[in-house]
């Protein structure tokens, strides 16, 4: 008989079969509808082996999903890989041309400490809402990363709360944009910023990385990274290592982080009250930290005769190019001629630096 | 009087619409410009014939590339 009591499917509680759906859902929205589906693929499979019974999987030092997630996570080793090959992939020319559009980025991070006030006055403890607030920023590893250090408990909750964000943009962000914006407001076309420079592109990420890391030391890890993926591309000596940061490393890692964020949320972690509020919470900290981005646009615009297409705004959440996708489209609707795809990349690459200084912070503040 | 077509910015030429000897309208679309996996239409700055396209399917462009002539 003791082999009865050694099979899970007499251990399956209504939790478990609850996180099966989840898991099911979220692997069904990768599959069929691609949302973010490098990330929810693994994410959705990684909650389903967490949640069935007596695996063993996430037995500290014991189980396989637990070592990914200790080496990989809580050792902050997969986040600022990630961040590698970010730098790896963006390039600072649009940010540069117009240095005036970082305030766009910066604004958008208005979400984020918003949230972090409601959050507190609900009562989550000041770690737990700097990571909800975090969600605002519409940032997956920067997300992670602050998880793991802040509240360990919420990763998995906050984590998914981000990336569905993230491929929510373009459902999310268009209707307040519009109700933001006049038509004639999105039908401003904006004058080209200066040509930069393949020396400019050059000396950028490493007097950025000075420059940031004297300020804010806790965005470290993820700041230097980021910037050296940045230097490889743009010293074009490195090609090689461009490209793997770029891609193979970046989908190894992403392997790794989406099955041990999946494998964090098991029923006990995740069926509670207040993650249905770390999702509502997240998304208001989106919502505000697109209407910022924009409303701060206007009021620019209030001040110089270079008129801001507001749209633009809107791509200071970092959801990098996710957000600029959605300024595109919405200028387009307006004009068809107005390709706001280029400037729209400025905020939304200054929002990501942005939601890595605001993690710092609260890493400073609260650590 | 010969008119240049210009990459409204920089991607890869995702469509060539138009071949040379084409006759074309103000704002008809004659090339398409992939973008951070969108794809960008360029329209005809003005009516005319195409008499000369620079590029072809796959090829790199910078902004204000020239990628036709429209006589």
């Amino acid at each position: 008989m003791a082999i009865f009591e050694h099979m899970g499917v007499f251990a399956v509680t209504p939790g478990t079969v609850v996180m099966w759906l989840i898991s099911l859902t979220l692997i069904y929205l990768a599959i069929s509808k691609k949302y973010e589906p490098l990330l929810l693929l693994p994410i959705g499979f990684g909650i389903l082996i967490a949640n069935l019974p007596l695996t063993e999987l996430m037995v500290p030092g014991e189980g396989l999903i637990w070592r990914f997630y200790h080496y990989g996570i809580e050792w902050e080793v997969i986040p600022p890989l990630i961040f590698l090959g970010l730098g790896a992939l963006t390039d600072f020319g649009p940010l540069l041309s117009q240095p005036r559009l970082i305030f766009l980025g910066a604004a958008a991070q208005a979400g984020v400490y918003v949230t972090f006030f409601a959050a507190t006055s609900f009562g989550f403890t000041l770690e737990e809402a700097a990571t909800i607030g975090i969600i605002g920023g519409a940032d997956g590893p920067t997300t992670i990363f602050l998880a793991a250090k802040l509240a360990p408990h919420l990763l998995g909750a906050c984590a998914v709360a981000a990336y569905s964000y993230m491929a929510l943009v373009p459902i999310i962000q268009p209707p307040i944009m519009r109700l933001l914006t006049t038509e004639n407001e999105r039908r401003i076309r904006m004058k080209k910023g200066r040509k930069i420079g393949a020396r400019e592109k050059l000396f950028f990420p490493i007097a950025a990385t000075v420059v940031i890391i004297l300020l804010v030391p806790a965005s470290a890890p993820l700041i230097a990274m980021f910037m050296l993926g940045n230097l490889f591309r743009e010293s074009k000596v490195v090609d090689r290592l461009t490209d793997v940061a770029q891609n193979s490393l970046m989908n190894i890692v992403t392997i790794f982080l989406g099955i041990s964020v999946g494998a964090t949320m098991t029923a006990e972690n995740f069926l509670r009250k207040d993650v249905l509020f770390i999702f509502f919470l997240g998304l208001v900290a989106f919502i505000i930290g697109t209407a910022t981005g924009v409303i701060l646009a206007k009021l620019m615009n209030l001040f110089t005769s270079n008129k801001i297409n507001p749209l633009i705004g809107g791509a200071g959440v970092s959801a990098v190019p996710m957000a600029a996708r959605v300024v595109q489209r919405l200028g387009v609707e307006a004009d068809k001629k107005n390709n706001l795809l280029m400037f729209a990349m400025g905020p939304n690459i200054a929002g990501v630096i942005g939601t890595v200084i605001a993690a710092g912070i609260f890493l400073t503040l609260l650590k | 009087m010969a008119q240049e077509v210009l990459a409204a910015l920089s991607g890869n030429i995702w469509k060539v619409s138009v071949e040379v000897g084409d006759k074309v309208e103000e704002d008809d679309e004659v090339f398409v410009v992939e973008a951070l996996k969108m794809e960008i239409p360029v329209y005809a700055p003005c009516d005319g014939t195409i008499s000369e396209i620079k590029v072809k399917k796959g090829d790199a462009v910078e902004e204000d590339d020239v990628l036709a002539v429209i006589d």
